[in-house]
């Protein structure tokens, strides 16, 4: 394609300035939580040197150690969960004839556009009754229901590229279904389930409203965000510093997974939409 | 169905088709195994998402505070909740919401979209990754970061300062007239990078020829921009509308970290109201009743966008005149 320099040149410098503004909130943060306790220079120019202190203060005052931790412990809970069972029943709805099948596929559509600030009170008496308030559990079962429909979309979708002849060469060497699932399907589909992985684990890790309904009065299982809001909540007025150093040790884990995973996100996610 | 028996020999001689499987007895025609593999995916699906949206609506036909007996009351909580100005002006708040969230986004997107239609961009998928950053931060994470944008002595006022607009300065979150579209800028700031990502892959599956053909009949950016690239981002248009406008009326997460609704109730949303009342007041019927009013109004909006958006050719194949 020939085009006029001025048209390459003002399409670059859009993107640059874009990725400056994406960039510059974040950046603003992090180089708020080096400036030494005390010391203001909002934000307008370097401060006179570069400190870790607020890093350490936040990380021994806020518990974010734990709170990483619990956030592990329920995505990747999540994330295992919802792809075992979306890989299941993906399975059915992709190669297999049952009464119903339309029906069940339209309830799970419905789980694609339903937002769950519709279904958090009754969801919370749920657990209660259950006795889960205040466990990990009441942040991963809710949240593999809440990535089911997603995931068996997903997966069905996968399934639907697994050229025919590999699964039924595998039923003539005598494979019934569940050995054609785990021997052909799955590993085909490997790709897939990995994105859908990468997309569920940025979803559960980033998840808030959730945490702070379900679990608000045990420190032990608050995940890193929730962690976030109660400190900064409590330090609103105290040092801007050292929450801007809270927020980056929060965001940092999910940054680093970002920078090497960014591909399978980005595809993840445009994938994951225009499957809604 | 590659797990189908093959067709039994010597069916029906009466009716010779060549849809064997169907033919069979009704117990052989199906795989009724098919539900052990559903069972695990629907057990959470109904305990902890069907089943409490039903519940929803039960809840909301009560007097609940929550801890002691329930008193049914129908629909008055409805009626409470449509006829409270508060109620109102959140849903208010939530449409002003769905322009930066959605719409001041999706224009931006476009814009850029447009602009590197025609070009070779050098470096796109590192442009791409650095331009989604924002969507991938926790909300919280995001809300803080903002919190210093706009704070009284943050870069945002020390910037206007620096140019010499020391009347513009505030504290932009604590303002009346500035809040909410301080609140609404983070998320077009959110947004913006899931729409150019959305688009840019749309981008990428239009065919070369389309630029070409626009080309040699002589189109310049702007024309080709509105008889190319637009109507080839329909759907993507589509699904980032979908995507964002529903965010715009879910907020809850930023509005919670960045002015908990306000200063007075000048950011107040929907979703504030039903974790307030069912935590906080412990009116949990009428919690119950304001969540399903905003399951209803976005369904009911998400519909009316995939109908405005919906793909006309397809529908009236021989109407188009492009």
């Amino acid at each position: 394609m020939r085009t006029r320099r001025s048209e390459q040149l003002l399409g670059h410098l859009l993107l640059v300035v874009g990725a400056l503004l994406a960039l510059l909130p974040f950046l603003s943060i992090v180089l708020l939580a080096l400036t030494p306790p005390g010391e203001r220079t909002g934000g307008g120019g370097l401060p006179s040197s570069l400190t870790l202190e607020n890093f350490a203060t936040a990380w021994t005052r806020g518990g974010f150690g734990q709170a990483l931790w619990s956030s592990l412990i329920v995505a990747v809970a999540v994330v295992l969960g919802a792809s075992l069972v979306s890989v299941l029943a993906g399975y059915a709805f992709s190669t297999m004839r049952f009464p119903g099948r339309f029906v069940l596929l339209g309830i799970l559509l419905v789980g694609l556009v339903m937002p769950y600030e519709g279904i958090i009170v009754p969801l919370y008496y749920l657990l209660e009754g259950m006795g889960l308030l205040n466990t990990y559990w009441a942040l991963i079962l809710p949240q593999i229901a809440t990535s089911v429909s997603l995931g068996v979309l997903w997966m069905r979708t996968a399934y639907a590229n697994v050229p025919r002849s590999l699964g039924e060469a595998a039923s003539i060497d005598g494979a019934g279904r569940w050995a054609t699932l785990w021997r052909i399907y799955v590993p085909v589909s490997a790709p897939a389930i990995a994105t859908l992985g990468t997309l569920l684990f940025l979803y559960t890790w980033n998840e808030f409203l959730m945490a702070l309904v379900l679990v608000p009065q045990n420190p032990d299982v608050q995940t890193a965000p929730l962690a976030l809001s109660f400190f900064a909540g409590s330090t609103r007025n105290f040092d801007p510093s050292v929450t801007a150093a809270a927020a980056v040790i929060v965001a940092l884990p999910i940054l680093v997974v970002y920078a090497i995973f960014q591909r399978r996100f980005i595809t993840g996610v445009v994938a994951g939409a225009v499957k809604e | 169905m590659t797990t189908l028996s093959p067709p039994r020999p010597g069916p029906d001689p009466a009716r010779p088709t060549d849809r064997a499987p169907r033919r069979r007895p009704f117990l052989r025609r199906y795989d009724w195994d098919a539900y052990l593999y559903l069972v695990p995916a629907f057990a959470f699906y109904l305990v902890f998402l069907v089943r409490p949206v039903v519940e929803s609506i039960w809840i909301a036909l009560f007097d609940w505070d929550g801890i002691t007996a329930s008193e049914w009351v129908g629909f008055d909580n409805f009626a409470g909740v449509l006829a409270d100005p508060q109620i109102w002006q959140a849903t208010l708040h939530s449409l002003v919401f769905v322009v930066f969230y959605a719409l001041l986004p999706t224009a931006l997107a476009l814009v850029f979209v447009g602009a590197i239609a025609r070009i070779r961009v050098r470096g796109l998928a590192a442009f791409r990754a650095l331009l989604f950053v924002p969507y991938i931060l926790s909300t919280v994470v995001v809300a803080i970061s903002w919190r210093w944008i706009f704070a009284e002595s943050g870069p945002l006022n020390t910037a206007l300062r620096a140019i010499g607009l020391d009347g513009l300065t505030r504290a932009w979150l604590g303002d009346f007239t500035t809040a909410l579209p301080s609140v609404g800028i983070i998320g077009t700031w959110v947004m913006f990078g899931l729409a150019f990502v959305l688009f840019v892959s749309g981008l990428q599956n239009i065919p070369a020829e389309q630029f070409e053909a626009a080309r040699l009949d002589g189109a310049g950016p702007v024309r080709e921009f509105f008889a190319v690239t637009l109507p080839s981002l329909r759907g993507e248009i589509q699904v980032a509308l979908v995507l964002m406008i529903t965010a715009a009326l879910r907020n809850f997460d930023i509005v919670w970290n960045t002015t908990s609704g306000g200063p007075g109730t000048s950011t107040t949303v929907p979703s504030y109201f039903i974790y307030r009342e069912a935590f906080v007041t412990h009116q949990v019927g009428r919690a119950s009743a304001i969540a399903v009013v905003l399951t209803l109004l976005i369904f009911a909006i998400v519909g009316a966008v995939m109908w405005l958006t919906r793909d006309r050719d397809a529908a009236a194949p021989r109407g188009g005149n492009r």
